[in-house]
């Protein structure tokens, strides 16, 4: 009943704050393993490997992550197949995750130049070399801008594992309004610590992308 | 143990998806029309001469795209009770999903306002029009043609966004879900059902935005390229 | 404000005009007048100022000091009404910036319906008018890029004509065009200067300014260095336009 905010509070929201950035790194890594496959088998000289992936992608990324997490969690329950919070969220976040990386980095393996792919066959390369050796770095350095602007993506999102009971930064706060029905203030607290979590993010990704502008510029074919 | 799914039990109740899926188009609508002109004020704000109009443009966007869009929804919502307005979840949700968009909209639309050459401003200058004029004829919508695309994508993602609205009792299309899969106990056939749905509502709206350039773009209806 | 009506005062005037880009000094003293009907060629290097002193007629740059005059108006005084200038004067510019997005029509048109609140029907009329002017009369509905770099450059001209300026400015408009194509502008800014419009052009087309300019202004670091009649690129006083004139431009 009633009550005000006091040091145990902030505590109980910083604990469900590090539970954020630890799904958020679940999810990164989780989605970005799966992403990383999904991306190779969406250029795929394997007509059925292309026209699966990009299936997932086009169901992935038509379906609201909410639905995704519900069927997750209450959806394979109701089959029997029980996960706790955490697993279904983890799960679920990085199927998502893992249709826009995928999608990120295909364009970014598609944007390294025409010439490099072709510089690479004229080497007598295999396939797998090429890919290793010649293309992935170089697609690496064009996709960290979009996929570090997407990170920002993935920790907005794990607010929603809060709606199937795991305990983050979000469902922390719904827990502390409980006892306290300051709804308003709980709140806006909770979005300053999801601003201080995603700006600095975000503004490093802004940076990389200039740096890439500018880096690029230079790189222009002698 | 065997997995048995009954679909029929679900499909049975087409008219609450039905009515789910017409309010989600509702409230994606009616989003789509404020946000995007919140956001193409507010594009139009951060270009302003006046620091300060420009300073809480740039304030606003940075902290509804840093932020989730669940938080934004209770902030809105328990901002309003709070002032003591007694306004429908459907309002409420509008309101939500408008203040979202409208940041996403406002950075797409700068971006349209920027790819649009000096020169022709000048040109539009040397011609004596006014400011709004030039701002009306010559920026704004070859602008919005130029980032059609990106608008398009992002009022499809705010349709998806929607969603979420279900946590303020706002009887959209996940809200209809959750309720039949609570009474039905077949859970997993009806959140199938419900993404299949959103996958079409997707379907549709870009296939309305399409046709709505159509309309709007004389210039890309007749040759078919893109500014 | 100084308002004279006398037609023997000159439509554009500028005196002492000084503009420095920072630590550049762009525009060190220039003076020149152009008379009601003439036309004066504005020619130098790259980097004479002569494009600055141009876009400074039409306040597309503002000076650090001296005076301009446009049709009895100072341009340089704070309160210059912006939109009365621009009805007075038309500028054609080196990348003819037509609005891709508007047929040749609608460009034309854009400007009289906009500012002088000219019917549909009346504005309509104007762009045909202008634009057979101009030799274009049959791509009143294609989109400039439907046109070439010629054909764009003549419809920008005819836009500008349709607001009916008292001078035209003409900064390197042939400057952007393949060398096929700028025969057919030059045609149309000699028809204009033969029907008496007033006008100022920047230009390298030597043999052009010779042709239809009243008088030459030789530009050289931000001075200028010498004006006169066509006939001084024959037998130039100073070293730097006698260097100018021999490398054969």
């Amino acid at each position: 009943m009633g009550g005000h905010l006091n040091p145990n509070h902030l505590i109980f929201l910083g604990q469900g704050a590090l539970w954020t950035i630890g799904l958020s790194a679940i999810a990164l890594i989780g989605g970005g393993i799966v992403g990383f496959a999904v991306a190779l088998a969406r250029i795929s000289p394997l007509k059925t490997l292309r026209l699966c992936s990009g299936a997932y992608v086009q169901i992935v990324q038509g379906t609201p992550l909410l639905v995704i997490l519900f069927l997750g969690y209450f959806g394979l329950s109701a089959i029997g197949l029980s996960l706790s919070p955490l697993t279904a969220a983890s799960a679920s976040l990085s199927i998502y995750v893992a249709a826009y990386l995928g999608e990120i980095w295909r364009g970014a393996i598609q944007s390294v130049p025409k010439p490099q792919w072709e510089a690479a066959e004229g080497l007598a390369l295999s396939r797998t070399q090429r890919m290793m050796m010649v293309i992935l770095p170089q697609a690496v350095r064009i996709a960290t801008p979009p996929t570090v602007g997407f990170m920002v993506q993935i920790v907005k999102n794990t607010s929603l594992a809060s709606v199937v009971g795991f305990v983050e930064l979000m469902r922390s706060g719904q827990i502390i309004n409980n006892s306290l029905f300051e709804p308003f203030l709980i709140y806006a607290i909770i979005a300053l610590v999801y601003f201080a979590m995603c700006y600095p993010l975000s503004l490093f990704s802004q940076r990389l992308e200039r740096r890439m502008g500018r880096g690029r510029a230079r790189l222009q074919p002698a | 143990m065997g997995v048995t799914l009954d679909f029929q039990a679900v499909l049975e109740r087409w008219p609450s998806f039905f009515s789910g899926a017409l309010l989600t188009l509702e409230l994606a609508c009616f989003a789509t029309l404020c946000g995007g002109l919140l956001g193409t004020l507010v594009a139009v704000g951060r270009g302003s001469h006046n620091r300060l109009i420009a300073a809480s443009c740039k304030a606003y966007v940075e902290a509804i795209r840093n932020t989730p869009l669940l938080v934004q929804i209770f902030l809105v919502y328990f901002g309003l009770a709070s002032l003591g307005l007694k306004l429908s979840a459907f309002t409420v949700a509008v309101a939500a999903l408008t203040i979202n968009v409208g940041a996403y909209t406002a950075e797409i639309m700068r971006a349209g306002f920027e790819a649009i050459p000096t020169g022709q401003i000048e040109a539009a200058e040397g011609l004596a029009l006014s400011r709004l004029q030039i701002y009306w004829h010559i920026i704004l919508l070859p602008a919005i043609e130029k980032v059609y695309p990106s608008l398009t994508s992002q009022f499809v993602l705010l349709m998806l966004a929607s969603s979420v609205c279900s946590q303020i009792s706002a009887e959209e299309l996940t809200a209809v879900a959750n309720y039949i899969q609570s009474d039905t106990y077949r859970a997993f056939e009806t959140y199938i059902v419900v993404a299949v749905i959103y996958i079409a509502l997707s379907l549709i709206m870009r296939a309305g935005f399409w046709g709505l350039g159509f309309v709007l773009f004389p210039r890309r209806r007749r040759l078919g390229t893109s500014l | 404000m100084q308002h004279t009506t006398s037609s023997a005062a000159p439509i554009v005037s500028l005196r002492d005009v000084q503009k420095s880009f920072g630590p550049l000094k762009v525009l060190d003293g220039v003076s020149f007048t152009v008379a009601r009907g003439e036309v004066l060629a504005l020619i130098g290097r790259s980097g004479s100022g002569k494009s600055t002193a141009l876009r400074c007629i039409d306040h597309f740059e503002t000076i650090d000091g001296g005076e301009i005059t446009v049709c009895g108006r100072r341009v340089d005084a704070p309160d210059v009404d912006l939109r009365a200038l621009r009805q007075d004067v038309g500028i054609v510019f080196q990348s003819y910036n037509l609005f891709p997005h508007l047929t040749i029509e609608q460009n034309i048109t854009l400007a009289p319906r906009a500012v002088k609140r000219m019917p549909l029907t009346e504005a309509k009329a104007l762009a045909r008018e202008v634009l057979a002017q101009v030799g274009l009369e049959e791509k009143l509905h294609a989109y400039p890029e439907q046109l070439s770099g010629g054909q764009q450059q003549r419809a920008a001209i005819a836009r500008s004509l349709a607001m009916q300026p008292k001078v035209m400015l003409f900064d390197e408009v042939t400057s952007a065009l393949d060398p096929e194509l700028t025969g057919e502008v030059l045609k149309v800014i000699e028809r204009l200067a033969a029907d008496g419009m007033t006008m100022v052009m920047v230009t390298h087309e030597m043999a052009f300014a010779k042709g239809i300019a009243d008088h030459i202004v030789f530009m050289h670091r931000g001075k200028v260095h010498e004006t006169g009649p066509a006939s001084m690129l024959a037998s130039p006083q100073t070293p730097e336009l006698a260097q100018f004139v021999g490398t054969g431009l």
